[in-house]
């Protein structure tokens, strides 16, 4: 008798177990896309307005991962997604050049802004020239908060960092959190440090951080997103037409238009610009 | 402070207005992390007990290797269940990686050091003599066994308690074999990482505060069981 009740409970467990594992199954096999990407689309709301869209579009199955864009394109050329949402310019064309990914388009930009906190230590405020505002805040020995996640925005900080004559590694005032916008913001309000954002992250945050804008309008600060597939010739395993129909639905006029739109009702100003069709920015 | 306050009144707030997307997410973490908690009481149980009961060369190495495994962080696990269900992984074709069953695998891997480890504990602890004494009444090995589980129960059940919160509550390994996909992979813990990236402290908090709840109505439960008189 008790036995039978051990065995019967087993039965049960793996009864249980199976009808759960079944469930996960049921979604659609070749319907997946996986679309890597960067935190700053899926953390300003924009993928949770597009995504659906496309889904109720074309039937297919979009997983987002949202990710840094060094990780997202590393996951890119190992053939483990199928389309890419990225900023990350330098990088994006080291991609391409490898034969890891086709039809590269231009979707969108907005821009990078330092934002500080308002004492201002290093006196940077109106700055026009990021590079001159970075070489300040390395004179003055300021703190500046790094996202040191090889993300799109850590690589531009980079470059301005580059542009500045300056190799701030190792340095007592650059400090790297590697983590994401949002984490960083919130750590550089904390601190009372500087930091480099996209201004859509800083702007869906704003109310909880004690961070001004400091210096905009550079042309270096320009923050732009391209769609790429991964190239299927070199990764068979990778969905081809669900990838082209997301980057085609990017480009389309109707997606561009709700881009144009996104966030003007909550922050008064689009966190983002289509630049669909238009010539490249370099 | 203040923050706090408002996070609670949006968890109650949440669940009383029964809202769909929180209460998907409740119940996937639910299914998902109890489901890899069955799996691991099963694996855990049947290797904490074998190797309780057992004496073979190289025994000390492999209770190290289980005294080890209960401390595995979670992302580490992550990465290496990531690792094997890549599309060009040796688990590729089964397409599991970013799916409900990948995190269940993954939370099961990573309960099952905690279970083995308090099951081969509890079971050891027991005196010999009662091993023999049962075997002397006429009992077969398997109703030994029974019994033995038995007379652990309430160690056993803490086994549980602590796979089941090691799980429920890990956010590493979930989030990278996960993807933190909206209605479909995303649990109590990711959604949090990912509101609290977003600036929305206050539904961060408020589905922290659902994630005690869960576990702590849970946790009753199954401390009930253990703590309920035996009947005799």
């Amino acid at each position: 008798m008790k036995m039978r009740n051990v065995s019967s409970v087993w039965i049960l467990a793996l009864c249980v177990a199976a009808l759960f594992m079944s469930s996960p199954a049921d979604a659609a096999e070749q319907k997946n896309l996986i679309l890597a990407t960067t935190t700053s689309t899926q953390d300003s709301g924009l993928l949770d307005m597009l995504v659906p869209l496309f889904e109720k579009k074309t039937g297919y199955f979009v997983k987002t991962i949202a990710v840094g864009s060094g990780q997202a394109m590393a996951m890119g050329s190992k053939g483990e997604a199928d389309v890419l949402l990225v900023h990350s310019p330098a990088a994006e064309k080291k991609f391409m050049a490898e034969g890891n990914g086709v039809n590269r388009k231009l979707v969108m930009h907005n821009d990078f802004i330092i934002v500080g906190p308002s004492a201002d230590p290093a006196g940077i405020k109106g700055m026009k020239s990021a590079a001159e505002a970075f070489q300040k805040i390395a004179a003055k020995g300021a703190v500046f908060m790094s996202r040191g996640d090889n993300s799109g925005t850590h690589a531009k900080e980079k470059d301005i960092w580059k542009a500045a004559g300056i190799n701030p590694e190792g340095q007592k005032y650059y400090q790297q959190t590697g983590l994401g916008m949002g984490q960083t913001l919130n750590v550089a309000s904390e601190k009372r440090t500087y930091t480099l954002t996209d201004r859509g992250t800083y702007l869906s945050l704003k109310k909880n951080l004690g961070l001004n804008i400091l210096v905009e309008g550079d042309k270096v600060l320009l923050n732009i997103y391209h769609v790429i597939d991964v190239n299927p010739a070199k990764f068979p395993k990778v969905n081809a037409p669900a990838a082209k129909a997301f980057a085609d639905f990017m480009v389309s006029r109707e997606v561009q238009g709700i881009i144009a739109k996104f966030g003007v009702d909550k922050y008064g100003s689009p966190l983002f610009f289509p630049d669909a069709g238009k010539p490249e920015f370099d | 402070m203040e923050l706090i306050i408002d996070g609670i009144k949006k968890a109650i707030l949440l669940l009383v207005t029964f809202d769909r997307e929180v209460l998907g997410i409740t119940w996937l973490s639910l299914k998902v992390s109890g489901l890899a908690t069955f799996i691991s009481l099963f694996i855990g149980i049947s290797l904490g007990t074998g190797v309780a009961l057992t004496r073979f060369p190289g025994r000390r190495l492999v209770v190290s290797i289980i005294n080890t495994g209960m401390g595995v962080p979670p992302v580490v696990v992550g990465l290496l269940v990531t690792i094997f269900l890549w599309r060009n992984g040796p688990f590729g074709m089964l397409e599991l990686l970013y799916t409900p069953t990948a995190i269940v695998i993954a939370q099961a891997v990573i309960a099952t050091p905690i279970v083995a480890g308090f099951s081969l504990a509890s079971i050891q602890k027991l005196p010999e003599a009662l091993r023999l004494q049962i075997l002397a009444l006429g009992a077969t090995r398997l109703q030994m066994i029974w019994m033995l589980i038995k007379e652990a129960k309430l160690p056993l059940l803490a086994a549980a308690m602590a796979g089941f919160g090691g799980v429920i509550s890990e956010v590493g390994a979930s989030i990278m074999v996960g993807g933190n996909i909206m209605g479909y992979t995303r649990v109590l813990t990711t959604a949090t990482v990912m509101e609290t990236g977003r600036g929305n402290f206050d539904v961060a908090i408020a589905l922290g505060v659902i994630l005690l709840m869960v576990t702590f109505c849970i946790n009753a439960v199954l401390t009930w069981i253990q703590q309920r008189e035996r009947p005799r």
